[in-house]
């Protein structure tokens, strides 16, 4: 016998927990949800560009009732649970309905709160909650001319624009002077209501209502200085309040909001609850993606998983007034331990305030360019010091050198066929569809539907910034702790230390003993372990090829058409009559359709057919050549200049200098991949300046550079410091790599990693702690021993995975 | 009836790897899951056509090298939210040879 759960309330939290319990545990429960609303589930959140006309109640249902069906979960629409009875641990509903649990998921969401002045209850008072109030206030809208809403926080606004849009005349009442004073400072609060004021909405604020008029239905407002307003429907926006009646009624501990603890339980072990009914260590949210991460953590202790925690959120508000663009999140109040940065442009309609407190961000208001709400938002959360580009910080994200994304950083401003992810050829047109037809809250989400920001990330912020457009506050920004992917929620943090703390010496042992939910993990995690290990004991780990992606495991690129190219090395860019002579005759044996010079200063052969790889390689070894490994996530090219030997400019001999370089530490495998470069004057033809690690001859020495690239976002280096000697660059070049490769996470280039960490973090312990440099250049060529076996020989003449070259069979 | 057609034994094909069967109609991918299982699918990914014996086998799934879709072994369906399958072929296990039918099915 299946255990039995109940869900009452079938709102966004609570359909949302079901969904990520389906996705852990699909057959642990038999399901029943009760929920007063006669439909299905829906976006609440979109009922606001519903009021406005913009949207049909179908796109904004997520689960309708086909997929209760689906999974086998039993529906009951339109019932109102009105009693637990948690000694026989049943529900029951108004209509007599019972249903017996062995858990209870409460998430009732919350009640408008209705201020309790004479004529409150007449008709044509309204909230704005559901589908009904939609309803209520479209009919009326059909009918009458005057609507006054009272409350201008985020939901009166949106209500107040609805309507107007509906060809209403309204009034928004306030009791504060500023609008949506708890989202908004004075300044921006002022720019918003001059904006909307433009669009014909009045305001009437600060006043305090006293009583509504009229006798068999609304006429009017009345207010404390005896003035009256006239109306033909007055909305009541003025908060919310946790439903907690229920919970209360049968006995559950409840304060604000039912009170729950980190893995949501309240009091009864039994009884859960999530959304906006719950209270969390003092906090109650009244924003989906808080409510989306409960949810999350709830399903995992559903399913008896046990390990997840929800620790509160840090949440971020926008508007979704169609043309206003506006973005809040955390303290922007201050006080005298803050510093604040401000920027306005009045006549551009721009505003913009970041309170920082010890160079963090604590809060920011953006109002008319919210470009960089996103980013904000995410340093803000990550808690990230920024007086390493404070004087930049205010133009935003786009003049920190991303280059070529800057220009058209703007989502708003954007029309439907622009095209937002240039990897994936994605329009800005299809990311909104997904998002409103297919129900999405999440990066990841999007990602997994239209592919957008899935390749090269660089549109990540745009994307996200669509999201909030659509979704206002209610998109769940990327984590802050990313796991290391789906099979599991640990960080490539904790799986690192914990491979070493642990000794583990196997992939499988990883996944076992961290309780991977696949039995064999995927894509993302195999290659990934298999470097850890791989980086953690050199000379011990059998290195997994079929943990590797094609190319690491084919010694070779794979092409589109299925066949690869062979790049063999030229150290530091220098070569002889010899190879090219065995080049050009490989070319002519195995009839390779192309031969290109890299940007790497050597020679590509594109086209070679998979069986013709280990002949090609045995011909090139024979010629005195070795992998390039242009495959690998480990040591690519070292592209040298000419220098002192022939160059007039020449300071160093920077040829020699690349080609020592390239031979202490070919065959090193990488998080990522890992070029360098030395140029031997800072004319820098060797192009330096842009590679993980660049030298740069001068007169009295070598620079040595750090945490460049080229490609989507390019990045120049850091200078790390300046050496004298040669012996003094090779140091610091082998330092540096064992650093980046036992710090790095697995797919992070060390340019992303350097600006995660910082660059001091890098000169402490690579530039000042000279023994430890001395340590980790060391245990580099240590290393180094086992890893520099070419692989191509190996395979060329030792048949080392054979079977990886040769067909299984040939039929017919 | 089906014909059989012997392609070799289970020991040929890595753990969590794949071998090719070359035929007149086009290549076939021959994987073998961790359980010792073994499935085939035309080595053809139907998003781009990708040599699908070429990408990281994980559970009954391999992922596509590339550009990561990921297809069931079983009946080369692909992965939600991606839409598209590539046939499959049916597989017999005797005596630890591998047997493969020459008749592709598809999941539609
Ligand atoms: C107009 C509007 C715009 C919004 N805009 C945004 C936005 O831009 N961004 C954002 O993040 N958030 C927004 N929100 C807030 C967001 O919608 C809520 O935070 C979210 O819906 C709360 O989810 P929940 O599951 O806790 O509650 P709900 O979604 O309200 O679900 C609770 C459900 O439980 C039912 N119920 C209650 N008691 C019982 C009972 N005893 N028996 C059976 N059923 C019961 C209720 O009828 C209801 O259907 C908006 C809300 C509104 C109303
Ligand atoms: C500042 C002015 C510069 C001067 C005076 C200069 C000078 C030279 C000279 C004299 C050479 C020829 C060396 C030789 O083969 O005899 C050379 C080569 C080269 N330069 Fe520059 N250069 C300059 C800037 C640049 C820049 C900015 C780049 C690229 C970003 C660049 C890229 C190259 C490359 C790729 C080579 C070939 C290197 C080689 O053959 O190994 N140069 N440069
Ligand atoms: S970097 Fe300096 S030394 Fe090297 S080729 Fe350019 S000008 Fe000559
Ligand atoms: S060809 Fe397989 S994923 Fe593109």
């Amino acid at each position: 016998m299946k255990e039995k759960l109940v869900l009452v309330g079938n709102g966004m939290a609570g359909v949302r927990t079901l969904e990520e319990l389906l996705k852990l545990a699909p057959d642990k429960y038999d399901i029943t949800v009760f929920g007063a609303e006669p439909y299905g589930n829906y976006n609440r959140i979109l009922l606001s560009p519903v009021l406005a006309g913009e949207k049909t109640i179908d796109q904004i249902m997520l689960n309708d009732k086909q997929w209760y069906a689906d999974n086998g979960i039993t529906l009951h629409c339109g019932k109102e649970i009105t009693h637990i009875d948690r000694r026989n641990r049943k529900v029951v509903a108004a209509d007599g309905t019972e249903a017996a649990y062995d858990y209870l998921l409460l998430g009732t969401g919350s009640n408008p709160f209705i201020i309790p002045v004479p004529g409150h209850d007449l008709p044509g008072v309204v909230t704005f909650r559901d589908i009904r109030d939609v309803d209520l206030m479209l009919d009326a809208s059909s009918k009458h001319k005057h609507a006054v809403v009272i409350g201008g926080g985020l939901l009166g606004l949106e209500a107040a624009n609805g309507l107007m849009l509906q060809g209403m005349n309204v009034t928004v009442v306030h009791i504060m002077d500023t609008l949506m004073e708890r989202q908004l400072d004075k300044e921006s609060g002022t720019m918003l209501r001059k904006s909307l004021e433009e669009r014909g909405m009045n305001f009437y604020m600060p006043a305090q209502t006293v009583a509504i008029t009229g006798e068999d239905r609304v006429r009017g407002v009345r207010f404390k200085d005896g003035s009256e307003l006239y109306a033909d429907i007055v909305v009541m926006a003025v908060g919310i309040r946790p439903n907690m009646e229920l919970a209360k009624k049968s006995g559950i501990h409840c304060e604000r909001g039912i009170v729950v603890n980190d893995t949501l339980q309240t009091y009864d072990p039994r009884v859960y609850a999530v959304g906006e009914c719950v209270q969390h260590r003092g906090q109650a949210y009244g924003l989906v993606a808080p409510l989306f991460e409960q949810a999350k953590v709830c399903a995992n202790h559903l399913a008896h998983l046990g390990y997840a925690r929800y620790e509160g959120s840090v949440t971020s508000t926008k508007l979704k007034v169609t043309g206003i663009d506006l973005f809040s999140a955390g303290d922007f109040t201050g006080d005298d331990t803050t510093e604040e940065i401000v920027m306005k442009d009045a006549a551009r309609g721009m505003y913009k305030k970041i309170v920082l407190k010890d160079n963090r961000i604590q809060g920011a208001v953006m109002y008319g360019d919210t470009v960089d709400g996103a980013w904000y938002f995410q340093l803000m959360r990550d808690g990230t010091d920024i007086s390493a580009f404070r004087d930049a910080l205010m133009f935003g994200e786009s003049h920190l050198g991303d280059a070529g994304h800057g220009g058209q950083n703007k989502a708003a401003s954007m029309s439907d066929s622009m095209e937002v992810c240039g990897c994936n050829g994605v329009c800005k047109g299809t990311i909104v569809k997904a998002i409103t037809d297919k129900g999405l809250f999440t990066l990841d989400e999007v990602r997994a539907h239209t592919k957008a920001s899935s390749s090269c990330g660089s549109c990540t912020g745009l994307v996200e910034q669509i999201m909030a457009s659509v979704l206002g506050g209610g998109y769940s920004a990327a984590p802050k702790e990313k796991p290391l992917c789906k099979c599991t929620e640990l960080t490539h943090e904790t799986v690192r230390q914990t491979i070493r703390s642990k000794y583990f010496a196997s992939v499988a042992e990883v996944m076992r003993e961290l309780n991977w939910h696949t039995s064999d993990g995927c894509h993302s995690c195999r290659p990934a372990l298999n470097y850890y290990l791989l980086c953690g004991w050199p000379g011990q780990y059998r290195d997994d090829p079929q943990s590797r992606f094609i190319n690491e495991r084919a010694h070779a690129n794979i092409q589109k058409d299925g066949t690869y190219s062979v790049v063999p090395r030229m150290w530091g860019g220098l070569t002889t009559p010899n190879e090219l002579r065995t080049i050009a005759d490989v070319v002519d044996k195995f009839k390779i359709p192309t031969v290109k010079v890299t940007g790497g200063q050597r020679i590509d052969l594109l086209g070679v057919k998979k069986e013709d790889l280990p002949a090609v390689w045995a011909d090139l070894n024979k010629g005195g050549m070795v992998s390039g490994h242009a495959y690998a996530k480990g040591l690519r090219t070292v592209k040298t200049c000419v220098g002192k030997e022939w160059c007039r400019f020449g300071t160093q001999d920077s040829t020699s200098m690349g080609v020592l370089l390239e031979k202490r530490t070919w065959g090193s495998w990488m998080p990522h991949k890992f070029k360098m470069a030395v140029s031997g004057c800072p004319r820098n033809c060797a192009e330096a300046t842009i590679k993980d690690f660049g030298v740069v001859a001068v007169e009295s020495g070598w620079e040595l550079h750090v945490g460049g690239n080229g490609g989507v976002k390019i990045r120049a280096t850091d200078l790390l410091c300046k050496v004298t000697t040669d012996a003094e660059v090779e140091e610091y070049c082998y330092a540096f790599i064992q650093f980046y490769r036992e710090d790095a996470y697995y797919l992070e280039r060390t340019a992303p990693w350097i600006e995660r960490v910082g660059l001091e973090y890098v000169k402490k312990r690579v530039v000042e702690d000279a023994e430890g440099r001395k340590v980790l250049a060391q245990r580099f060529l240590d290393s180094q021993q086992y890893a520099q076996i070419d692989p191509w020989q190996d395979r060329a003449s030792h048949d080392v995975e054979k079977h990886e070259f040769i067909p299984l069979k040939k039929v017919g | 009836m089906t014909d059989w057609i012997e392609v070799g034994v289970l020991e040929d094909i890595p753990c969590l790897g794949a071998r090719v069967v070359r035929t007149a109609v086009g290549d076939i991918a021959v994987f073998r899951t961790a359980g010792d299982e073994v499935f085939a699918l035309r080595d053809a990914c139907p998003h781009k056509g990708g040599p699908l014996s070429q990408g990281i086998v994980h559970g009954k799934r391999v992922t596509c090298p590339l550009h990561n879709w990921v297809l069931e072994l079983g009946d080369g369906s692909a992965l939600a939210p991606d839409v598209g399958c590539t046939p499959y072929y049916p597989v017999k296990i005797e005596n630890g040879v591998i047997s493969l039918s020459l008749q592709p099915q598809s999941a539609l």
